[in-house]
């Protein structure tokens, strides 16, 4: 068998054997994604001091993957249940998506009942259906502003989708905190009618969150200029480690009458990213709309994938909609979310404390959710990868999920050592 | 004023439309032969016996998480996947000018290959589909831009393949046509081209240099054997072209909403391979980010064990068997009823799809009267039939055939 193929390997097609053009000959090498780019540093590096503060994945106090709990014995449920694999509907899992809606809305919210909801291929998907539906049927200039900065990935979408992507200002340099005045003014300033990305929390890259009295500013703001607020919540739960809180802008913006559409994500706070349960939904004004907009949303959806992937989807829907393991599953939310805010304070405490630095690392605790903006330039985070062996990406931004007891002051010292000038 | 006030309602979609209109239904005898999912003969869904092991094994292995897979997806997987359709021992894998990108199914591949082809192919501009063919090809190219037109494909006088009429429209397209090819099993026809035919086909798509697109959604469904299902595909690879292939695990692992697909590309050369995947790379980035793990952690499993894969076989013969079975039984209550017309068609079709040549009003009458769920083309799903309905179905075509007015 091996001589065969050690032959035909060495016989060309007749085709190439003759003069010919590839069909692919000017298709250009596509550029390495940044993140996994570090990974792959990562992974070839052989110091056993090494840290990987790329991935924005959780990890548990030992560095390892974390399965959650619920999810495992939802795992237990579903293998029980028998159940077949059949095609969902376009929109997906039925009972999935009145639960995303729920957690996401709340259980009583009066927007439930004319909400148009399909499942996605998490987050991305989500955002992907959304950024095709405002591109087909948004009545105005298609204009979508997005914090600057905001997730790699937000570009590449939406202007895929054909949408103008515009930025307003968001992370502020000198106190590595909101520049509220510039958010504000920024969007004040956006043309009226346009599309506004918001995180609804746990802000990525920068972990940087309004409070609740800046979201109520922003709030009126959007309002005022009559702009449609897009909201990616990917980490409910995730930030504060309270569902509900973290649904705070959200919930706000739609008591205040705001028309929104949400993309939510599963990946993280049900610990599922490579099963891919997300969700995208529409507040609509009435049952006729929510008709209309969910008949187009399968029209969009057929012929990019047909249905979605159940499997991911039936988890979530084992989980939230079983009380005991709803509730083991907010406690274990709240536990990685406790985590990560210790990792911080610790980080912060080691920082100052042990190492006597003398720079301001305030906001590594006012930050909040997986990422941290350490404000390391591009060259200390050469630095500090060549010296310390700890990878980021040169942003600065800095997955606090990979930090954990054993390393946090190892962390600091090499933070310390890189910034010190 | 809601900003969605001019959003208008869009008509269902066909098939899931039938579906709904027979769960509604309350006949004791109706029949589904919409949808295109493999049914057992007590016409309950099919998870196959492998497959079952296979999530065990997946539940029972602590070492799994829940991680992200890489953006085109896990290579263990999309290289069996690949090597199934293009052979074991394919000359272009041994030559490292084969790529893979994991999808969401068939119609993920679909998909992610025209995006693809959207963005980097010089063409004409014109994507060819087949006279009939699967309904949502038209609506995945269309979306993306291309123009669709169709080869003639369905010869309706013969119910067979019109050859003639395909390879004249291959040749009279513009060069740099994108042609979408069913390698086995066609649907919604079931006619496949013979081996002889494949080589005029490929003939003609050379000469005019089009680009061969394959839909693959059967293979081993169709005739039971693997190998023979994937022979057009391997033909045209050792003939020297580059071309890509869809792939679906739907139908023959059963895995139908676990969405497990792969879209298989050959090139000219290595170097071309690595370009080409990354630039698959940035568009699934762009749309999924990464694909979806669990069903294509059932393939992977049985793809790279061989007892399951020898399981695996048996179970795919039980399923293209059962069809042949029906394809059988069907023709044969049509010939004793002395049904007007021809009916070989029937057990001369392949795969899980038959044109019965029924025309619309005939089909309403299906419907209508005997509660028999089928698309206005006539096509049925031969899984939707059953020892125990076969017959009630062969007397209602009977009918409609006689009385019918068309």
């Amino acid at each position: 068998m091996l001589s065969t193929i050690a032959r035909a390997a060495q016989q060309p097609s007749r085709m190439a054997s003759r003069a010919f053009v590839s069909t692919w000959s000017s298709v250009p090498q596509g550029p390495p994604d940044a993140i996994l780019g570090v990974t792959e540093a990562f992974k070839r590096d052989a110091d056993p001091k090494k840290m990987n503060l790329g991935v924005g994945a959780y990890r548990d106090d030992n560095g390892k993957p974390y399965v959650l709990e619920a999810v495992k014995k939802a795992e237990a449920i579903l293998l029980e249940q028998n159940l077949d694999k059949e095609y969902a509907g376009i929109t997906g899992v039925p009972d999935f998506t009145k639960a995303a809606a729920k957690l996401a809305y709340g259980d009583e919210s009066p927007v439930l009942s004319n909400l148009a909801i399909t499942q996605s291929i998490s987050g991305t998907g989500a955002l992907n259906i959304g950024a095709n539906f405002f591109s087909t049927f948004y009545p105005h200039a298609k204009n979508i502003y997005v914090p600057n900065p905001t997730w790699g990935n937000h570009n590449a979408i939406f202007s895929r989708a054909g949408l103008k992507v515009e930025k307003y200002g968001y992370f502020d340099k000198s106190t590595n905190g909101l520049n509220i005045n510039a958010m504000l003014e920024d969007i004040k300033n956006a043309p009226k009618n346009s599309i506004v990305l918001l995180h609804a929390c746990a802000h990525n890259p920068t972990g940087v969150d309004p409070t609740q009295e800046q979201w109520n500013e922003i709030a009126q703001v959007v309002k005022d200029q009559g702009h449609f607020p897009f909201f990616d919540m990917a980490y409910q739960g995730f930030a504060s480690g309270d569902c509900t809180k973290d649904a705070y802008a959200l919930r706000k913006f739609v008591a205040d009458g705001h028309q929104v559409v949400l993309s939510q994500s599963f990946a993280k706070n049900m610990g599922l990213y490579g099963e891919r349960a997300g969700s995208f939904s529409i507040v609509c004004a009435d049952a006729d709309e929510k008709s209309r907009v969910e008949s187009q949303l399968k029209i969009l959806i057929r012929p990019m994938y047909s249905n979605p992937p159940i499997h991911g989807a039936r988890l979530v829907n084992t989980v939230l909609n079983t009380p005991e393991l709803k509730q083991l599953w907010l406690d274990e939310v709240k536990t990685m979310a406790e985590r990560i805010i210790s990792m911080r304070t610790k980080l912060r405490n080691h920082l100052e404390a042990d190492f006597g630095s003398k720079k301001n690392w305030e906001h590594v605790t006012n930050q909040i959710g997986m990422f941290c903006y350490s404000g390391m330039t591009p060259e200390q985070v050469d630095k500090i990868k060549d010296d310390w062996h700890v990878y980021l990406t040169r942003d600065g931004r800095i997955s606090m999920a990979g930090v954990s007891s054993g390393n946090v002051k190892y962390l600091a010292e090499a933070i310390h050592n890189v910034t010190k000038d | 004023m809601s900003v969605f006030n001019t959003v208008a309602q869009a008509p269902a979609d066909v098939i899931f439309s039938l579906t709904a209109g027979y769960k509604a239904d309350k006949h004791p005898q109706k029949i589904n032969v919409g949808v295109g999912a493999f049914r057992t003969d007590e016409l309950k869904p099919y998870v196959l016996p492998v497959v079952k092991k296979a999530d065990t094994i997946l539940f029972n292995n602590a070492d799994l998480d829940h991680e992200y897979l890489p953006i085109a997806g896990e290579p263990s997987y999309t290289r069996a996947a690949t090597k199934l359709i293009l052979g074991d021992n394919s000359p272009a894998i041994a030559q490292g000018r084969t790529g893979a990108v994991q999808t969401i199914s068939g119609t993920g591949a679909n998909h992610t290959g025209a995006a693809f082809l959207a963005a980097h192919f010089k063409g004409s501009g014109k994507v060819y589909i087949s006279n009939p063919t699967w309904a949502n090809h038209r609506n995945i190219f269309a979306s993306l831009g291309f123009d669709v037109q169709e080869y003639p494909y369905w010869h309706p006088a013969t119910k067979s393949l019109d050859y003639e009429g395909m390879i004249n429209t291959i040749r009279e397209a513009p060069s740099g046509s994108i042609f979408i090819l069913h390698p086995c099993a066609h649907n919604p026809t079931g006619v496949d081209p013979t081996q002889e035919q494949w080589k005029g086909i490929a003939d003609a798509m050379r000469e005019k240099n089009q680009f061969t697109f394959f839909d693959c959604a059967y293979q081993g469904f169709a005739s039971g054997d693997l190998d023979k299902d994937a022979w057009a595909v391997r033909y045209f690879v050792e003939q020297g072209f580059e071309l890509f292939v869809a792939q679906s695990f739907a139908k023959n692992f059963g895995l139908y909403g676990e969405r497990a697909g792969n879209l298989t590309f050959v090139c000219k050369t290595p170097e071309d391979t690595k370009r080409v995947l990354s630039q698959f790379e940035k568009l699934q980035r762009s749309e999924i980010s990464n694909p979806p793990a669990y069903g294509s952690r059932i393939v992977d499993i049985v793809l790279n064990d061989p007892a399951l894969y020898a399981e695996w076989k048996e179970n795919l013969k039980y399923m293209s068997s059962r069809i042949i079975d029906m394809r059988q039984k069907l023709y044969q209550h049509l010939v004793d009823l002395k049904t007007p017309g021809t009916w070989n068609h029937i057990v001369d079709q392949i795969g899980m799809f038959s044109f019965t040549g029924l025309k619309a009003p005939q089909v309403k009458v299906m419907i209508e009267k005997y509660h028999i769920y089928l698309t206005d083309n006539g096509r049925i799903s031969m899984a939707g039939l059953s020892n125990s309905n076969v017959e009630y179905f062969a007397r209602a075509v009977d009918d409609v055939v006689r009385n019918v007015q068309v």
